[in-house]
């Protein structure tokens, strides 16, 4: 604890759009002093708000749950509120998730990627009657869904993927696969082989090129390039 | 007429596995020719010649040649399906390549035959 009590001047370089006034977006250089007890980007980015109230951006939980504050921050995608502010180079770029279209500042419109997230029907299908208390699984087949469940669908993945740059409306994108795994490796799901015809398809899940760009930028540490091989593997099983 | 977004072409799987088949057999004969190089007496036109004319090196060049065409195939119509939208422009390119590939395959098989 050497520099607890110490203020310090953070620089910003951050993309300004607004589509009502402006003809085409720019970078703002801004700065900041933050106290010492202000570690993460988004503590400096909401004193920031108080400075000038026109940068917009979006946030909600601030701890890493809600995904709101997901945003490419010098150059790499993350999430402002996990994200250290002392591990950054200054100035800190700050964009908009690159891929999506822009709203305003660091506001993108994420309807492409819900539209591909609502494609694989994120939701357990079972045709049985439900029974009167709770599906079970075994530890085993529990233990499979571990490093699935806990996508918090920031985009930060699909947005970092050149595939969903390039085919946004046809490649589900990593976050999309990644949950589609999640339901096709639940023993309660009566929907695989439904699951698997959905995906079997040049684009949807065949665009992946194994650029792992994906596990490079989860904020969660998840794996989606390898949800994504566990799907193929499937599909070979089920065909040879 | 309206322009749905159209998906479900479902050779997806096959030529991924293709691909990879395809390479594993492509590695297989690039040691196996480097084997017989490096193996065999010095590079001379004659010792070329009839390492490539005999049976088991026809069989597996004719394998290497079709693997390669295969395998150009998927990864050429990759690239045209991740960079050119219009449908017109990306049919003619995939024709375009198919061709191109199949012609060179003829030729590589007919060179082959001839030794």
């Amino acid at each position: 604890m050497t520099n607890t009590a110490q203020k310090r001047m953070v620089q910003f370089r951050i993309y300004r759009y607004d589509p009502d006034q402006d003809a085409k977006p720019y970078m703002q250089d801004i700065s900041v002093e933050l106290e010492s007890t202000e570690r993460k980007l988004l503590d400096a980015i909401v004193k920031l708000k108080v400075q000038d109230d026109s940068i917009s951006f979006r946030r909600s939980c601030r701890e890493g749950v809600c995904g709101s504050d997901a945003m490419n921050i010098n150059g790499k995608n993350g999430l402002a509120c996990l994200t250290e502010i002392d591990t950054l180079k200054q100035p800190i770029v700050l964009r908009p998730l690159p891929g999506l279209p822009v709203i305003r500042d660091l506001i993108v419109d994420m309807t492409q990627f819900f539209k591909q997230y609502h494609s694989i029907k994120p939701y357990l299908i079972n045709h049985d009657h439900p029974p009167e208390r709770e599906r079970l699984q075994s530890p085993e087949e529990r233990e499979e869904l571990n490093g699935l469940y806990e996508c918090i669908l920031c985009a930060c993945c699909s947005t970092a993927c050149p595939s969903f740059w390039w085919n946004p409306d046809k490649f589900v994108g990593p976050a999309g696969l990644l949950a589609a795994y999640r339901f096709i490796a639940d023993t309660r799901d009566q929907a695989t082989n439904e699951r698997l015809d959905n995906l079997e398809d040049p684009y949807r899940l065949f665009r992946c090129h194994t650029i792992m760009n994906c596990v490079d930028a989860c904020p969660k540490g998840l794996n989606p390039t390898k949800a994504i091989g566990k799907i193929k593997e499937i599909m070979v099983r089920r065909m040879v | 007429m309206v322009s749905r977004i159209v998906v479900g072409a479902r050779y997806g799987l096959r030529d991924w596995l293709a691909q990879r088949v395809t390479a594993v057999v492509m590695a297989v004969y690039t040691l196996i020719l480097a084997g017989a190089l490096l193996s065999g007496p010095s590079l001379s036109q004659d010792a070329w010649r009839s390492l490539m004319s005999g049976g088991f090196m026809r069989f597996a060049s004719f394998l290497f040649i079709g693997c390669l065409c295969y395998h150009a195939w998927v990864g050429v119509r990759d690239i045209w399906m991740d960079y050119i939208k219009p449908t017109g422009i990306r049919l003619t390119l995939h024709v375009l390549t198919l061709l191109m590939l199949v012609g060179c395959a003829g030729w590589a098989i007919q060179i082959l035959w001839r030794l």
